[in-house]
């Protein structure tokens, strides 16, 4: 900001010019990049990639390459035969992990954002008793590790007899203190009260108000929190290696786990499941990842 | 939409603030439907959140202090359980398999933390300057991120391997001998919290970024007068303003550090994995809960296990938040200076 003023504001007579290039300058340089903010970045990405790239390299080649001296550092073109290994091992069910973790990721997502932005919406909007105090509770929420309770959430599941279903891995994330806090922060940004009494003068229900005025607006949150939620089911692991003890029905983490285990003299075999579980969400990442980092910058400033 | 609010009385200035204030109450009533929907349909919206939430997250929290005080096994229930106090609490206390777990944890925690708080900071700093590339610089860093607990250990355990890890083999070129990572304490916490921190360094630093855009630039056009190197300028005043932040961030990654599971369970590898290898050279609290758990089946013993955890995450929350707390009294110098720029 202040650089920019300074920059237009060079015109007039050459006494004040130098004074202000002395002081606005040292400014200015501060958000100058210098090479040495380039070489500090780039080695960044580089050493954030390069696990990813490695990633790839092993899962195109064959086992005996892997071995060799020095390691392999380019792809090769095995990754054919290194899937159809991994697809045909029943042992570790690595399509039905894929499938079950399509499945719970986006049913979850569909009821967070459903639900969140519904409980968002009536923090931010609507007047009723209690409303401060229940929203402090769901900010203590986020706080407490409900990881703990895993014990006794597996007797609940048992004794309902979900265990090793699918329903076990879902019911309980239906929810997210996280989302209710963001949807409200942005629903009482983004959505102007006037909106809102409008469409209650037009004899609009709450519900509909919801859905017709309050939902579209917050459809950027809504973008964020979906791509989140799918990300974070996609990548759990302990509560499902729990709850889906049964080696038959993984969801995809469980069965990368398995296959580690099991078939570490296969690297190439594994490194090609890790690719294949890796890439939905690099897909996601290269088309969102605009609004992924505005929504984790947002979150930032905002909480 | 514009026609409909003009009709309406205009909104005190204090209304349009959002947030904290709702809207009145509609002037005209539309009958008694109307009015129930009105009154009672919020607690209808929020109530999937505590319904779900108690079921699922608060109720087992709580029974698992009760079971904590039991002897229960897989078979157990109420009734069939046998109360035995605090005696889980007094055996685990005593128990040096325990406490191996809590250093691994702790050790990996700090070890995975502090430099990755430090990176991040940098890492915040550079990405703050007017860069070419920014979107695409950000996603880089952000990359591993996406990447899931089990693909990470995946691949650094490859990176690690003994005999062929290309880790091992760049030591090599140096003259280091091979090191076996797994087979002590210290290399595997190395090996681990490299994990950790690949995996959150980036992320972490976007949410620093974030604060250091709303930092107003103002003030240091005043201290760059005043002649403060830019380097000065970041620890005497950017690092200070991002208090609440470095709170924040301390407190999510203690919540999720001491927590940690994955990474080592998969490092591991082996026989039993949960055990954290042959001498428990790598097993975390949360391990040692499954080993209760899912190898024991001592279900009254994992819960107990499951509290002193929670009890660690308290009293490090708490440290964490002293200790960042004291970066107060730089807050204030740089307030002053503000104050002196204007």
């Amino acid at each position: 900001m202040t650089a920019t003023a300074v920059r237009t504001g060079t015109t007039p007579a050459p006494a004040p010019k130098r004074r202000r290039r002395k002081g606005g300058g040292a400014a200015e340089r501060l958000w100058q990049a210098s090479p040495l903010t380039y070489v500090t970045l780039l080695a960044a990405v580089a050493l954030s990639m390069f696990p990813l790239y490695y990633m790839f390299v092993i899962a195109t080649r064959t086992n005996d390459a892997i071995g060799q001296t020095p390691p392999p550092v380019t792809p090769g073109g095995e990754i054919g035969g290194n899937v159809d290994r991994l697809l045909g091992n029943e042992s570790a069910a690595f399509m039905t992990g894929l499938v079950n973790s399509a499945i719970v990721a986006t049913v979850v997502t569909v009821f967070v954002v459903f639900f969140s932005s519904l409980a968002g919406f009536a923090f931010a909007k609507l007047r009723f008793k209690g409303r401060n105090g229940m929203m402090l509770a769901i900010l203590i929420t986020m706080m407490v590790p409900t990881q703990l309770g895993i014990v006794p959430l597996y007797q609940m599941m048992y004794e309902w007899d979900l265990h090793n279903k699918l329903p076990s891995i879902i019911l309980p994330f239906l929810v997210s203190g996280f989302g209710v806090f963001m949807m409200r922060q942005y629903a009482s940004q983004a959505v102007p009260d006037e909106l809102i009494e409008a469409a209650r003068m037009d004899g609009c229900s709450t519900f509909r108000t919801y859905w017709n005025v309050v939902l579209p607006g917050l459809r950027p949150a809504i973008a964020v929190l979906g791509l989140f939620t799918f990300m974070e089911q996609w990548n759990s692991f302990l509560w499902p290696q729990i709850a889906l003890g049964d080696p038959t029905n993984p969801t995809v983490q469980l069965s990368l786990q398995r296959l580690s285990q099991g078939y570490y003299n296969d690297y190439s075999q594994v490194f090609a499941g890790t690719l294949l579980s890796v890439v939905p969400l690099l897909v996601i990442f290269i088309i969102f990842g605009r609004q992924i980092i505005g929504g984790i910058m947002e979150g930032a400033v905002k909480a | 939409m514009t026609v409909q609010s003009s009709t309406r009385p205009e909104v005190a200035p204090g209304h349009r603030r959002g947030g904290s204030t709702p809207p009145t109450e509609p002037q005209r009533s539309k009958g008694v439907l109307g009015r129930l929907d009105i009154k009672y349909s919020p607690y209808l919206y929020i109530a999937p959140f505590f319904v779900v939430f108690g079921i699922f997250g608060l109720w087992p929290l709580i029974y698992t202090l009760r079971m904590s005080l039991y002897d229960w096994d897989l078979g157990s229930t109420v009734e069939t359980a046998k109360f035995v106090g605090f005696d889980n609490f007094a055996m685990f206390l005593g128990d040096s398999d325990f406490w191996n777990s809590v250093v691994n944890t702790i050790a990996m925690f700090l070890m995975s933390t502090i430099p990755q708080l430090i990176l991040a900071l940098i890492l915040a700093n550079a990405l703050n300057k007017r860069l070419r590339g920014r979107t695409l610089l950000r996603m880089g860093v952000l990359i591993p991120n996406i990447t899931s607990v089990a693909a990470v250990s995946i691949v650094f355990t490859q990176l690690y391997n003994r005999d062929f890890g290309l880790i091992n083999w760049v030591l090599g070129l140096f003259g280091v001998d091979a090191i076996d990572w797994t087979a002590r304490s210290w290399s595997s916490w190395v090996a681990i919290s490299s994990m950790v921190d690949w995996r959150w360094t980036g992320y972490n630093a976007l949410i620093f970024l974030a604060a250091m855009q709303s930092i107003p630039r103002d003030i240091y056009e005043s201290a760059s007068i005043d002649g403060a190197s830019g380097w000065r300028q970041f620890w005497t005043m950017t690092v200070p303003m991002l208090r609440p932040t470095i709170i924040f961030v301390t407190i999510i990654s203690t919540i999720g550090g001491l927590q940690l599971y994955g990474e080592p369970l998969l490092f591991t590898g082996g026989g039993n994995p949960l055990l954290g290898g042959s001498d428990r050279q790598s097993q975390t609290v949360t391990m040692f809960l499954m080993e209760q758990f899912y190898m024991k089946f001592e279900l009254g013993r994992a819960a107990t296990v499951a509290w002193l955890l929670f009890i660690l995450i308290m009293i490090f929350s708490i440290i964490n938040f002293l200790f960042t707390r004291s970066l107060r009294s730089a807050d204030g110098k740089v307030k002053q200076k503000k104050g002196a720029s204007r």
